[in-house]
């Protein structure tokens, strides 16, 4: 190559006369520093302008509305504005309020059973995934059909599977010599039910993270592992899954946020709809439900208040633990 | 690493997958196109010639084509606005440099983990104070701009703008907001287009909060399909007719638009 000392463009390049607006050929007339001082003033303001919507929108309907909750909980706040200071006896009640304990342990139930299956599913299915498959986009895409389905949808649709007499899933029970199983009625199979259709939603979408996260991962460990004379079940377990732990557990903090907040699943599986007592003994009553019941079924807002912020502590409790193990994780895989 | 083909140990378990995927929506169709009473006297496996019949009952009995127009208008208004809001933020935070900045993004980051969720009983007290309690704009207003908007825009922007373009913008005597417009929109299409997938989604299937802030008379599709149910009669053949209803649109969508939707979940994960 020749040499060539001059730069046309790109960086180094001598810098270019600031251009003027077409038809400005005034010299020295106008102020020269007014429109150098309106950039500065753009270049200063400008970006506080561009990030303040999601500042002022979030400090409306997300920050305000949180404490403001905080704030009424410690009201008798009926219907009305006419709320009366209480203290603490919201939550004195509500710690002594045992259809709450029920609901809370129908949560962490519906949690467990659902998070637990389809973090395995998804694993294997993206272990699936990641292999030579022909027309792979057409699998993936198959994979996340569930996804795009509302949940109301859904649910209606789960509601038909399940149901008792007439129900396709109890049929089939029926059929392979099984007794026929009250999905509604009983406590322990109304959140199997519950719990598969958030399986049934999420599986295919987590699967595709997982598998994002897979690829990621570098060919040369996996042919390390060859020379060494491991085989495919042995790869999997000893290089796929410790490398995946990050994802894993990223998976698992964004399913425990939605998780415990589960709403529409139990409150469209009740056969006669509308209500949201999740059952004739609130066997399938979630927080988020009986949140909805005491606020806006019983107008007790002050109550209802109380059971938001107790949730609100459990979940940031629970995902800043598991940040920190995340944490823990990932920095003793460095070495 | 071997490129083999895999065989039928991994065909299998996929196809056994994605009919268990596919299987609801079927059945879902196939109790629609049947009258009710004679679906439970005998369990068909094909579809029955009832399905219109069934739909013009959804019709009668909720205000479908209402309940559609608002979901649409509230879906359109919201993925616009997040677009465009949170790619100008993300702009910011990925291209200028400005006091706070760092501190700013950790923030916007954190309320990711917020469930903002909780904060309904005090926002309904609020849209009712302000006479929005039954009105579309109490489900649009709270949902204009996303911290998940905001983070993905960055992330994008970061990469796919190229500091020169931005310092040659300026130089050419851009406004940062023009800047924004002919420099940073153009080059953040793909990302862009995906989050108003994700947002159109997200938005066109919300539930709990159209259920408390609109009413019977003014509402989404989500909050009609639930009115179906209610009664003391439950005719399954109609609920489920008027499910398959609102579930064709958002299945055309994704025939049209699996593959990036596909790839948006992919690259979101990497990225996050």
């Amino acid at each position: 190559m020749t040499t060539d000392t001059s730069v046309a463009s790109g960086r180094g390049a001598a810098p270019r006369p600031p251009r003027r607006p077409e038809g400005d050929d005034s010299v020295g007339l106008v102020d020269p520093t007014r429109r150098y001082r309106f950039s500065n003033l753009d270049a200063k303001f400008s970006p506080y302008l561009f990030v303040a919507p999601f500042f002022v929108l979030f400090t409306v309907v997300g920050l305000f509305p949180l404490l403001y909750t905080a704030y009424i909980s410690l009201f008798d706040w009926e219907i009305g504005l006419d709320g009366e200071f209480v203290g603490l006896a919201n939550y004195v009640e509500l710690l002594g309020d045992p259809q709450f304990w029920n609901a809370m342990v129908n949560t962490f139930s519906i949690f467990l059973m659902s998070s637990v299956p389809q973090i395995i599913v998804a694993v294997l299915i993206a272990a699936l995934l990641n292999t030579a498959l022909r027309a792979r986009t057409l699998w993936r895409m198959g994979v996340l059909l569930p996804y795009v389905a509302s949940l109301v949808a859904l649910t209606l649709i789960f509601g038909d599977l399940f149901g008792v007499q007439y129900g396709m899933i109890n049929d089939w029970l029926e059929a392979v010599g099984l007794d026929r199983i009250n999905w509604q009625a009983e406590r322990w199979w109304s959140h199997v039910a519950i719990a598969t259709m958030v399986d049934w939603r999420w599986t295919g979408y987590n699967a595709l993270i997982v598998l994002a996260a897979m690829q990621a991962i570098p060919r040369d460990v996996y042919e390390a592992a060859v020379v060494d004379g491991a085989g495919t079940m042995r790869r999997f377990f000893s290089v796929t899954l410790p490398m995946l732990r990050p994802t894993i557990i990223f998976v698992v903090i964004t399913s425990t946020i939605g998780g415990l907040q589960i709403f529409t699943e139990p409150l469209l599986f009740e056969p006669a709809g509308g209500n949201a007592n999740g059952g004739a003994s609130n066997q399938f009553q979630t927080v988020m439900l009986y949140m909805y019941q005491a606020g806006f079924g019983r107008y007790e807002l002050g109550y209802a208040s109380a059971v938001a912020w107790v949730l609100f502590v459990v979940i940031i409790a629970i995902a800043g633990i598991n940040f920190m193990l995340t944490r823990r994780i990932a920095s003793s895989g460095e070495d | 690493m071997s490129e083999k083909r895999p065989g039928f140990a991994v065909y299998g378990p996929l196809i056994a997958f994605i009919i268990a995927s596919a299987f609801p929506f079927y059945w879902a169709f196939l109790v629609g196109s049947h009258d009710d009473q004679h679906f439970k006297a005998e369990q068909p496996w094909l579809p029955g010639g009832n399905f219109l019949v069934n739909a013009k009952d959804v019709l009668d009995k909720v205000e479908f084509w209402k309940a559609l127009g608002n979901s649409l208008i509230v879906s359109g208004t919201v993925t616009v606005s997040v677009v465009v809001l949170s790619s100008l933020a993300g702009f910011a935070f990925a291209k200028l440099r400005f006091k706070g900045r760092g501190p700013l993004l950790v923030f916007v980051v954190a309320t990711l983990a917020v469930p903002t969720q909780l904060g309904i009983i005090p926002l309904y007290m609020a849209m009712a104070e302000f006479g929005w309690a039954g009105e579309l704009g109490a489900v649009i207003v709270p949902n204009l701009i996303t911290a998940f908007g905001v983070f993905w825009m960055r992330q994008f922007i970061a990469d796919a703008v190229p500091d020169e373009l931005v310092e040659a913008a300026r130089m050419d005597g851009c406004s940062l907001l023009s800047t924004y417009w002919h420099v940073c929109l153009p080059a953040v299409r793909p990302a862009a287009a995906m989050l108003g997938i994700f947002t159109f989604m997200t938005s066109w299937n919300d539930f709990l909060w159209p259920l408390i802030a609109l009413n019977a008379e003014n509402p989404t599709i989500q909050v009609a399909l639930e009115k179906l149910k209610s009664g003391y009669y439950v005719n399954n053949s109609l609920v489920l007719a008027g499910t398959t209803m609102a579930t064709i649109p958002v299945l055309i969508v994704f025939l049209v638009l699996g593959r990036q939707i596909v790839a948006g979940i992919m690259q979101g994960a990497v990225k996050g």
